[in-house]
């Protein structure tokens, strides 16, 4: 296909489309593409639905996790699931200990774009004595030099709750003893 | 621990294709952070174009169907499009699916031609891929693909893939350095810093090596004479992974041509037979990652991994399981002795290490020094420090996705058509350059990854002339 001819209507208005964004790409052999600036956005309606407790109680200042109901597995989940991914049995909820240790750790200093305008910030997941799997969190009032593998970290609760898994985020457990480690 | 996930043990049984299946045209584009002047249908059709063009027999008529992969419907916000390039192509009425799983959707778009040759569906199948990353701004693109994690328990915290990987290759850093290398020292802190220090100055030696590979490949996004400075010093991303570490955003199309064994005889002298084909899949969120027990290799041992809880988040159990899976099928026992090369998912420096071991290049553990040795570096390169060990499995002669650019629904089939190159020998001619060609390949190994670690494929190619 040959390049197409420039067409000179666009020129007349160029300045004022490139003040949406749109500009006129000419490639090294005088392809022109006409590149448009088009927005989307979306309002979702969405249920945690069985995850609904899970953020309700946060909202409550605790922390729920679930533990398989099959007596033989009783696996524990920090993150809450409804059934159990071992055994297929349903799963209860129960409370989570407010206190943990890092298990593992990063400081983000770029994030995708909803959250470019809060980098740098941590992320950590916390592991739970009794619990078999991990959750993943915010970890705030430290920086990335006083942060390591191992931790004591304790749970903090948003007091104006927005239902979202950033209700809760963690901080360095004030001195007491600390929890035990995963690898003692 | 009071209660633990059972370990997940692989299937022993070893599944074969009910009929023989081969690669016979192969086409990529270049890899760019933008190719405005081409939209995804045209960029499949320059690189299917190419692909036919190796083979004159090859006509549009004697394709059976399509297998079409592109990961994310945001980054073009048109859905569908799958069948637009099937469309594009002139291909309808005839059979076309399209092919998503993340990361991996080049990889699964490639088997998902295989299975349609080896069932018996199609005799020539078109596995055509594309991504159009440059439609979005980058942060906007990071949204999109971290909106691959658990949007009810991950994304809201800072959803960011690297995050997620830097998560993960601290504790690879604590499991493998932290309680190895270091484990004289006592101060907590003290030791982990160390052994970051450590990891990530190896780490940069990947960076390094795929990125000075890719000089010599002309489809490369990034070739770049890399030092170890800096990759070491480039912007910090995610502590401690730093820009250089780390894959970009592309725009880019690849495509295969699959076919059973009569035709591949008619339409080449040069076919490459895909003797292998595995996946395996893990947890969506990293926080369920069980801590079990290794699937060994038949060259490990229980003992190997007595006090190792796996795969928790250092390592990938969907590599570990996609890998046995498909060295199984092609009756592999020792891949790096019955490998000639790998073409694997580096989308991190990180992850690439990770992997070598996943793909036991070497064992669980060893991946740092493994790096260090040299084996998987190529002998005829020339690289800023000394790689003893180099040739032994060269890994990501290509540059890989650090280098190349990784364009999702491409990436897979990228990986493919360079395997499918360095099998015929025909890397001199095809990138202009000897210099990544790997001398006498005769079999080699793509693994295409999805999430963080959710989905992994791997394939075995083998020169079947």
């Amino acid at each position: 296909m040959p390049a197409p001819k420039r067409f000179s209507k666009f020129r007349e208005v160029q300045a004022e489309i490139e003040k949406n964004g749109s500009a006129l790409f000419v490639d090294k052999e005088g392809v022109e593409s006409l590149i448009v600036h088009s927005p989307y956005s979306i309002h979702y309606i969405h249920s945690y639905a069985e995850d609904s407790p899970f953020f309700l109680g946060l909202a409550e200042g605790r922390l729920r996790g679930s533990r398989c109901t099959n007596p033989e597995c009783a696996f524990v989940y920090a993150t809450p699931r409804s059934h159990c991914m071992v055994c297929g049995e349903a799963t209860a909820w129960m409370d989570l200990p407010k206190e943990g240790r890092i298990h593992s750790w990063t400081t983000c200093h770029f994030g995708s774009e909803a959250f470019l305008k809060e980098t740098p910030y941590n992320l950590a997941m916390v592991e739970f004595e009794g619990a078999g799997s991990l959750l993943l969190v915010r970890l705030k009032d430290c920086v990335e030099s006083e942060i390591f593998i191992g931790m004591p970290v304790e749970a903090r609760f948003d007091p104006n709750p927005k239902f979202s898994i950033t209700d809760v985020w963690f901080v360095p457990k004030a001195a007491g003893s600390p929890a035990k480690s995963r690898r003692g | 621990m009071p209660s633990r996930a059972k370990a997940a043990t692989a299937p022993p049984k070893r599944h074969r294709p009910s009929r023989r299946v081969f690669v016979v045209a192969g086409g990529v584009t270049k890899f760019a952070k933008a190719h405005p002047a081409m939209d995804f249908r045209l960029m499949v059709k320059r690189a299917y174009d190419a692909a036919l063009a190796e083979v004159p027999e090859l006509t549009k008529e004697r394709i059976d169907g399509s297998r079409i992969s592109y990961f994310s419907d945001h980054f073009s916000r048109q859905l569908k499009a799958a069948s637009m390039v099937h469309d594009y192509l002139g291909l309808n009425p005839k059979g076309s699916v399209r092919i998503e799983w993340g990361g991996a959707t080049g990889g699964e778009c490639f088997q998902a031609a295989f299975e349609a040759v080896a069932s018996g569906r199609m005799d020539v199948c078109l596995a055509a891929g594309y991504e159009t990353m440059s439609r979005v701004a980058t942060w906007k693109g990071n949204e999109f693909i971290a909106l691959a994690s658990d949007t009810n328990f991950d994304f809201p915290l800072g959803g960011f893939y690297t995050g997620y990987y830097a998560l993960m290759v601290q504790r690879h850093i604590y499991e493998y350095i932290r309680l190895r290398k270091f484990a004289h020292i006592k101060d907590e802190r003290q030791a982990q810093r160390l052994a970051i220090a450590e990891g990530t100055r190896i780490m940069s030696l990947v960076s390094v090596k795929n990125h000075v590979n890719a000089l010599h490949n002309p489809y490369a996004q990034y070739p770049k004479q890399l030092t170890l400075d800096d990759a070491l010093h480039s912007e910090m991303i995610s502590y401690p992974l730093t820009r250089e570490q780390i894959c970009t955003m592309s725009d880019g199309a690849a495509v295969a041509v699959l076919c059973d064994e009569e035709r591949a005889k008619e339409f080449s002298d040069k076919p490459v037979e895909v003797i292998g084909v595995g996946t395996g899949t893990d947890t969506m969120r990293l926080a369920d990652r069980p801590f079990g027990q290794v699937p060994l290799m038949p060259n490990e041992k229980a003992s190997d991994y007595a006090n190792l809880p796996y795969p928790g988040i250092h390592s990938f159990r969907a590599g570990r399981s996609a890998g046995l899976e498909a060295y199984r099928m092609a009756g592999i026992e020792d891949p790096v002795k019955e490998l000639d090369f790998v073409e694997l998912h580096d989308a991190y420096a990180s992850s690439e290490i990770q992997t070598y071991e996943d793909l036991g290049l070497c064992k669980y553990g060893e991946g740092y020094d493994f790096t260090e040795r040299g084996d998987p570096f190529l002998t005829q390169v020339r690289y800023p420090f000394p790689t003893p060990k180099a040739g032994r499995i060269p890994v990501n002669p290509s540059g890989g996705l650090i280098a190349c650019g990784h364009p999702v629904g491409a990436t897979g089939l990228m990986q493919a058509v360079f395997a499918y190159w360095q099998l015929q020998g025909r890397i001199a001619e095809k990138f202009r350059d000897p210099t990544l060609q790997i001398a006498d390949a005769k079999r080699g190994a793509i693994h295409s990854h999805a999430g963080t670690g959710s989905a992994v494929t791997v394939s075995i190619l083998q020169r079947g002339f």
